[in-house]
C-alpha cells in the first residue's frame, strides 16, 4: 500500500520538477531588458541557430549559453554536495562550505593573476584544471582534519577556516597584482553565469554529465553507506575505492562551476535537502537525478532574480542563492540539534 | 584442520596499528552453534570481533570462514556467508525500516540494488521473524532502540549468512528487548543453522543462550569452553577481578558489597524468607549473622555473600546439636533477632527451637530491618 504511495510520489515530484525546469526555462529567456513573445523564443529556439535577427542574437549569444550554464551547473553542484554529504554522513556538508570552492578559487585566481603576465588570454582548459587542483588540495587538507573530528559542527567550523585561509591568500595576491587582471579575477570571483561562450559549456557539460552518470552508477553502493562505513564494508562494498570515487566526482563537479562561473553559494547544501524532503526518501537512485533536475530549476531561479530584481544593475549569483540556501543550511543545524537531545 | 567447522580460527592475534593485545585466539564452531565472548570491559571482545569479520586487520595468523581464509573470500560472496550487527549508532535518514533490512540483500541484487519480489519477500519474512514487521514503513530514525537492534538485526539476516557476528547486541535494550532478541538469535541458531557469534557484558544472559562460552581478558583469551564449565562463582570473580561483593552464578544474581563489622542482628530465615531482608540489612549498612541455613536452601548463597557469619547444616540433613549451640551463641551475642521465616508454616525449620530461646532470653526480636532504631 504505501510502496505504491511512494512510488506515485516519486513519479509525481520528477514530473513536476520536469514542467517546473521547462517553465522557468522559457520565462528566463523571455525576462530581460527585451522582452520576447514565447512563441518568438519557441520559433527561435527551435530553428537551432541564429537567424541573424537582434533578437536571434540575444536568444543565442547571450540568454541560452547564461541559461544552460546556470541549468548544467545548478545541477552539478547540488549533485557534487550529495556526494560530499554520503561522504561525510552530514547533512551541511557542500563544496562551498567546506571551502573547497574558495581553494579552486585561489588556484584560478592565482592563475589569473600571474599566468596573464605573461600569456594573453588563459585557455578555458587551463582554468579548468586549476580549479580542479585548487578543489583536490582543499578537499585533502578537509579530510585530514575531518579523520580526527567526528562532530558535524567541527566539520564545519574546518570548512570554513580552510575557505578563510583561501579568501585570504587570494586576497593577498590581488593587492600586489595588476589591475586589469584584478578586474578579470574579480569579476569572475564574484560567481555569475554571464559571459558563458557555447564551447566552454560544451565542454563542462561534457565533462558533468560523465560526473552525472558515474555517479548514477555509484547509488547502489551510497545506499549501502546510508548504513555506515562498517555495514556498507560488511555487505561487500569496496570501502577505500568508493571513497575515492565520491571524493574524485564530487571535485570535479564542483571544480566545473567554479572554473565556469566563480564560486556558487549554498546550492550544495540546500538543493538535496530540499529534494529528500521533496521525495520524502533518501534513496541515491531517486535523490542524484532529482537534485540534478532541482539545482537546475534553483539556479535558473535564482538567476533570474539575479538579473531582474534590481534591472539593469545586475545581482552577484551567490548572493541570491545564500538567501535561499542559508536558511536551509541553519533549519538542518536546528532540526539536527534537536534530534540529538532526543537520544 | 578447517574442515567440518562452519568458522575458525588459527593462532589468530588482534590488535590496534600493528600493537598485538590478545595472542593465539583458536576458535572453532560448528554449524548451528552459538559462542559467548565475555570479559570486562576493554578487553578486547570487539577487537577480535572486528578483526574476525575483516574490520580490522589480524596481526597474525588467520580466519575461515567454510573453510577458505577470510582475505581469500570475494567481498560479495564474504556478504553472503558472515554478517555483522554492530555496537554502534546507526543513524540514517529518510529511510524506513524495510529499506534498512532490505540492504542486507545487497550481495545478491544487481548493479542498480532493485529488488525482485522474491528479495522483498525475503525481507518481509525476515522482518516478521525478528518481530518487526508492523513497523516495517515506519522511519527508521523514529524507533525505539530495542526497534532499531530487532531492523538491523534482520538487515543483517537478510544477507542469509552462515555465521553471524553481533558485537554486544544487548547493550542498549530494556530487559524485555534483551530477552526478545537472545530468543531470536537461539531460534536462527536452531531453525536455520546459522552459527552466532557474540559478545555480551551481561554474564547470566551469556550462561543461557550460547553453546560455548570464550572468556577475554585483556592480554588473552581462553579457549572456548562449555558455560557449565566456565560459569563457576570463583572462575568469573577472577576473570572479572571482583574483590569485594560477589557474582552468584547459579542464581545469575549481583550481590554488592557486605558490610564490615561485628554482626548486630542474627537472621532467622529458611526457604527462601531470608532473602528480602539480607539485602535490606545491607542497604542499611547494618552488619548481620544468619542461621540455621541448609547448605542447599535457595537462600544459603546470598547469606553467605552478605552476612559476617552464615551458621549451615549440610543439605539433605538436619541440624546437628552442635550447629543448634553454635548458631544460639552467635544469636545470643548479638542481641536482636530478625525472624523471617514464618514459624506456623516451617515446622521443620530448626530455627523455630533458636526463636523460642531468643524469647526466653529476652532477646530483642524485630521482624523486618526497618524496625531497627
Amino acid at each position: 500500500m504505501t510502496k505504491k504511495i511512494t512510488a506515485l510520489r516519486i513519479t509525481l515530484v520528477f514530473s513536476l520538477l520536469g514542467f517546473a525546469f521547462l517553465a522557468i526555462l522559457v520565462l528566463n529567456v523571455n525576462t530581460g531588458s527585451v522582452s520576447i513573445a514565447p512563441k518568438e523564443i519557441l520559433r527561435i529556439v527551435l530553428s537551432g541557430k541564429s537567424d541573424g535577427s537582434s533578437i536571434g542574437n540575444v536568444i543565442w549569444k547571450i540568454r541560452l549559453p547564461r541559461l544552460l550554464a546556470a541549468a548544467v551547473l545548478g545541477g552539478a553542484l547540488s549533485v557534487s554536495g550529495f556526494l560530499l554529504q554520503t561522504f561525510f554522513r552530514n547533512p551541511i556538508a557542500g563544496p562551498y562550505v567546506l571551502g573547497i570552492s574558495s581553494g579552486a578559487k585561489l588556484f584560478v585566481g592565482i592563475m589569473m593573476v600571474y599566468v596573464l603576465r605573461y600569456v594573453s588570454g588563459v585557455p578555458f582548459w587551463a582554468v579548468m584544471a586549476a580549479a580542479f587542483a585548487g578543489s583536490m588540495l582543499v578537499m585533502l587538507f578537509v579530510l585530514m582534519f575531518a579523520q580526527r573530528v567526528r562532530s558535524m559542527a567541527a566539520l564545519l567550523v574546518i570548512g570554513i577556516m580552510i575557505g578563510s585561509i583561501c579568501t585570504a591568500i587570494t586576497d593577498f595576491f590581488i593587492t600586489f597584482a595588476d589591475e586589469a587582471n584584478v578586474a578579470n579575477l574579480h569579476h569572475w570571483s564574484m560567481g555569475s553565469f554571464s559571459a558563458v561562450s557555447w564551447p566552454n559549456l560544451h565542454v563542462i557539460s561534457a565533462i558533468v554529465f560523465t560526473a552525472l552518470a558515474l555517479s548514477f552508477m555509484l547509488s547502489k553502493p551510497i545506499s549501502a553507506y546510508r548504513l555506515g562505513e562498517n555495514y556498507a564494508r560488511s555487505m561487500g562494498v569496496n570501502v577505500k575505492l568508493f571513497r575515492v570515487a565520491l571524493i574524485g566526482l564530487s571535485s570535479v563537479l564542483s571544480a566545473c562551476v567554479t572554473a565556469l562561473s566563480g564560486p556558487i553559494s549554498f546550492v550544495g547544501v540546500a538543493v538535496p535537502h530540499m529534494t529528500k524532503l521533496l521525495f520524502g526518501t533518501s534513496k541515491p537512485a531517486v535523490i542524484i537525478p532529482g537534485s540534478f533536475l532541482l539545482g537546475g530549476v534553483f539556479c535558473m531561479g535564482c538567476d533570474l532574480i539575479a538579473r531582474t530584481a534590481f534591472a539593469p544593475s545586475e545581482l552577484v549569483i551567490s548572493t541570491v542563492t545564500a538567501v535561499f540556501g542559508a536558511p536551509v543550511v541553519i533549519t538542518l543545524m536546528i532540526n539536527r540539534q534537536r534530534r540529538r537531545g532526543d537520544d | 584442520m578447517t574442515d567440518g567447522y562452519v568458522f575458525s580460527t588459527e593462532g589468530l592475534c588482534v590488535g590496534y596499528r600493528g600493537k598485538a593485545l590478545i595472542n593465539d585466539i583458536n576458535i572453532r564452531l560448528e554449524k548451528g552453534k552459538i559462542l559467548a565472548l565475555i570479559g570486562p570491559n576493554g578487553a578486547g571482545k570487539s577487537t577480535i570481533l572486528k578483526t574476525v569479520t575483516g574490520q580490522l586487520p589480524a596481526i597474525s595468523g588467520k580466519t575461515f570462514v567454510e573453510g577458505r581464509e577470510l582475505s581469500r573470500w570475494p567481498r560479495g560472496e564474504l556478504a553472503k556467508k558472515l554478517a555483522v550487527v554492530l555496537t554502534e549508532r546507526v543513524r540514517t535518514e529518510m529511510m524506513t525500516c524495510f529499506e534498512v533490512a532490505a540492504m542486507g540483500r545487497y550481495p545478491y541484487t544487481g548493479r542498480f540494488g532493485a529488488l525482485t519480489a522474491e528479495d522483498k519477500r525475503t525481507v518481509r519474512d525476515t522482518l516478521r521473524r525478528v518481530r518487526a514487521d508492523d513497523i516495517a514503513d515506519r522511519d527508521f530514525s523514529q524507533i525505539s532502540d530495542g526497534q532499531r537492534q530487532r531492523v538491523l538485526l534482520a538487515c543483517a539476516l537478510c544477507q542469509q549468512p552462515e555465521v553471524l557476528v553481533l558485537d554486544e547486541p544487548t547493550s542498549f535494550l530494556d530487559i524485555r528487548n534483551k530477552i526478545e532478541l537472545l530468543d531470536i538469535l537461539l531460534e536462527t541458531a536452531r531453525e536455520k543453522q546459522t552459527t552466532v557469534i557474540l559478545s555480551l557484558h551481561e554474564i547470566d544472559l551469556a550462561e543461557k543462550v550460547s553453546d560455548l562460552i570464550m572468556c577475554v581478558r585483556g592480554d588473552h583469551a581462553e579457549a572456548p569452553d562449555t558455560p557449565d564449565r566456565v560459569f563457576t562463582d570463583a572462575h568469573i570473580k577472577e576473570l572479572y577481578g571482583i574483590t569485594q561483593g560477589s557474582y552468584l552464578v547459579n542464581r545469575g544474581s549481583v550481590e554488592l558489597v557486605k558490610t564490615q563489622g561485628e554482626p548486630r542482628v542474627f537472621v532467622l530465615g529458611g526457604a527462601g524468607s531470608g532473602l528480602n531482608h539480607y539485602r535490606e540489612l545491607q542497604k542499611r549498612r547494618i552488619p548481620f549473622a544468619a542461621g540455621i541455613l541448609a547448605e542447599n536452601d535457595m537462600e544459603f548463597e546470598v547469606a553467605r555473600a552478605l552476612a559476617q557469619t552464615v551458621v549451615s547444616s549440610p543439605a539433605f540433613e538436619t541440624a546437628s546439636e552442635e550447629t543448634k549451640a553454635r548458631a544460639e551463641e552467635k544469636m545470643l551475642s548479638c542481641g536482636t533477632v530478625l525472624a523471617a521465616f514464618d514459624p506456623a508454616a516451617q515446622t521443620a525449620n530448626p530455627n523455630t527451637g533458636l526463636l523460642e530461646t531468643a524469647r526466653r532470653h529476652k532477646l530483642n526480636i524485630v521482624f523486618s530491618a526497618g524496625e531497627l532504631q
